[in-house]
């Protein structure tokens, strides 16, 4: 027995389980605001770029304003006006969601580009991160503690937001306009919904959850700001969204599944397990491809997801 | 010019040029905001691509791959699919390209260079196809699937050449030993970089132009991009063409990989051609359906690309301020509405263009409508 108690013991399951959390924390972010925009009918594969930009300006104010907290907030407001550009673009000028997604996500990748070099001196660094608080009592629990409630303020709000997202979604009367307007909008319109309203409000929301999880990894984990630091973890948050089959309980179990396969990589090396790291790299790839041909049962989007909904 | 002439001009040409003004029109405001003057930037960015023969020269080696990845995106979208895995099917192209480059040694150039050229198309089509089979088969959308094949493929060239089987172990840097000779594509103006792909990118339009308008499986490329359903009811197979299409549209890209790694880097690296293939959407895009629009689209962004590290190392503005030009462009070239709307704004104070289509009952004054 002892042998097998060892083994967890080196395997630090707790501490693999800890970091798994944290790590998951952009995804599911990210994730959540997938699901609300989908389940409005808009796709939003802008969650890169948002992310990105995010980041990027929540470290910019944060440093020039020598706070955490207002950079914190201007993560999110720059995650909310990214998106309306992509709403105002797919719903009030009917650009392909496809096309205007990708189209932030470009421009994110140039704009922080230039301005990371031009306003910022490279590699500056800003006032810190934010600290990890630890929640007394409950932190003391063992196993759950340490993994639950010992952590920083972000991946604190995005344990908040999972069921926030979850209640508002499926047992408030919003939560049903929204899903309305992503499955059947003209049903939706008739029965008196404003659906480019809800439409836009879902979007600019899941931009404010997507500039959340951008803050993540400025002023939660580096405390400063590197080119490109998103790396396509935007994508694999909507993979965890499909994955989830658009809920935002199943978004935050697929996101942990993608995180854990990546802090397993570190895990297995020190084990002794001889893979090389790049094939446990491509996991969380290759699972998102996986899932969306449909090899774990049917993802079904919203009926009327990408289609601009045109008021008659 | 004849009034049909014009009409042409004004159908096809007036969206991309006023898109690509209006680009650059954003990227003024950018570059304004960074605290440089625009005019600096843009003068530093011209002559960075025209001003001297190896400028020039430098502005046709970077619009080689754009000319393949623009065209490798076009086909995809005559057939209604969105191919963003250029970049995926670029690096396993190189890959293939680069063994046979550096590995099958004493075969003459005439043979040797066409089998590495061919090898990179064969490993593009593969990495394009299995998007292809994936949403013939289960329905999912090639979006999120060449995008994510794009990481893997990524990951297996740092597992090839990072301390790996294809690694070359007389340095430490990351790629493979370099091309033998015979598999190098031959520089065809002297003093420069420019290389023989220029002339195999020039071959490839009309070459695709035929493919699709006039073969049989152009025909039916085109007939799905355009009714997928009446194509299927006119029994054209549908799951196949879109398979054929994401081959060739991955052979294209491969072909990009292969021309860049014989004829430019010599190596295959992790950093093989990186950001080409998101640019060349906007190169399609602008291309509009005519694979012949792809050069003009593909010049003009190789002379952003070789044109803005000058512009760096001038002026202090980023190199990525070409992203944001580019991006701009995307924007206004894919949404035609927005331009009309914006013009309306600026010609006169008329009364605002309804763009809600017709619906039940009135139609609304259709004013200006081009």
């Amino acid at each position: 027995m002892s042998g097998i108690q060892e083994w967890f013991q080196n395997a630090d399951l707790v501490g693999l389980a800890a970091s798994t959390l944290v790590a998951a924390t952009p995804l599911v972010l990210a994730a959540l605001g997938g699901v609300m925009s989908e389940r409005s009918g808009v796709v939003n594969i802008a969650l890169e770029g948002i992310m990105l930009t995010s980041a990027f300006a929540g470290f910019a104010v944060a440093f020039v304003l020598h706070s955490l907290a207002l950079g914190l907030l201007a993560a999110v407001v720059s995650g909310m006006l990214i998106a309306a550009l992509h709403a105002v673009l797919s719903i009030e000028f009917l650009v392909d969601q496809i096309v205007s997604g990708m189209v932030i996500n470009i421009l994110a990748v140039g704009v922080t580009g230039v301005f990371y070099r031009t306003l910022l001196q490279e590699g500056v660094r800003g006032p810190g991160t934010l600290p990890i608080w630890r929640i007394p009592v409950l932190s003391s629990i063992p196993v759950v503690g340490p993994i639950l409630f010992q952590s920083a303020a972000v991946t604190y709000l995005m344990l908040v937001l999972v069921i926030v997202v979850h209640l508002v979604l499926f047992n408030t009367v919003w939560g049903l306009r929204t899903r309305a307007c992503g499955e059947h909008p003209l049903a939706a319109e008739t029965a008196g919904v404003n659906v480019k309203l809800v439409r836009y409000v879902n979007v600019i929301s899941s931009g404010a959850l997507g500039g959340l999880g951008g803050a993540y990894f400025t002023i939660q984990q580096i405390g400063q700001f590197l080119p490109n630091m998103t790396g396509g973890r935007g994508f694999i948050a909507l993979a965890a969204m499909i994955f989830g089959k658009w809920t935002p309980i199943g978004a935050f179990g697929a996101s942990l599944l993608f995180a854990c396969a990546d802090a397993l990589g570190a895990r297995l090396q020190y084990l002794g397990v001889r893979v090389p790291i790049q094939f446990l790299g491509m996991l969380p790839y290759i699972l998102t491809i996986i899932v969306v041909a449909g090899a774990m049962g049917r993802a079904i989007a919203p009926a009327a997801v990408g289609r601009p909904y045109r008021k008659s | 010019m004849s009034a049909a002439t014009l009409r042409w001009a004004r159908g096809t040409l007036l969206l991309p040029l006023v898109s690509v003004l209006l680009g650059l029109a954003v990227g003024t405001v950018a570059v304004l905001l960074s605290g440089t003057s625009p005019a600096d930037a843009y003068w530093a960015l011209f002559q960075g691509a025209f001003t001297n023969t190896n400028a020039f020269a430098e502005t046709l080696v970077a619009t080689v791959p754009y000319v393949f990845l623009g065209l490798s995106v076009a086909v995809g979208f005559r057939a209604g699919l969105f191919n963003i895995g250029g970049a995926g099917q670029l690096f396993i192209g190189g890959i293939f390209a680069a063994f046979v480059g550096y590995r099958l040694g004493g075969l003459p150039t005439v043979v040797h260079l066409p089998l590495a050229l061919l090898a990179g198309m064969l490993g593009g089509f593969l990495w394009g196809a299995i998007p292809g089979v994936l949403k013939a088969r289960f329905g999912a959308h090639e979006v999120i699937t060449t995008i994510m094949l794009n990481y893997v493929a990524a990951l297996v060239v740092d597992l090839m050449v990072n301390k790996g089987p294809m690694s070359d172990p007389r340095t430490a840097s990351p790629q493979t030993p370099p091309m033998l000779a015979s598999a190098q594509l031959p520089i065809i103006v002297p003093d420069s970089r420019l290389h023989l792909g220029l002339l195999l990118a020039l071959l490839a339009l009309p070459v695709m132009w035929f493919l699709l308008e006039r073969t049989t499986i152009g025909f039916r490329i085109r007939a799905v991009g355009l009714n997928a359903s009446a194509s299927r009811a006119a029994g054209i197979s549908v799951g196949w063409t879109m398979v054929i299409v994401m081959g060739i549209s991955g052979a294209l890209a491969g072909l990009a990989g292969a021309v860049q790694v014989l004829g430019v880097s010599n190596v295959l690296t992790p950093s093989l051609s990186s950001g080409v293939a998101f640019d060349a959407i906007a190169v399609a895009l602008l291309a509009g359906s005519n694979p012949y629009g792809v050069l003009p689209a593909a010049l003009l962004f190789g002379a952003l690309k070789s044109g803005a590290s000058f512009m760096q190392l001038e002026t202090q503005v980023s190199a990525d301020l070409i992203s944001v030009v580019q991006a701009a462009v995307i924007v206004f070239v894919a949404a035609p509405l927005l331009v009309r709307w914006l013009f309306r704004l600026r010609s006169a104070p008329a009364a605002p263009v309804s763009i809600a289509e017709g619906g039940l009952g009135q139609t609304p004054p259709r004013e200006g409508v081009a």
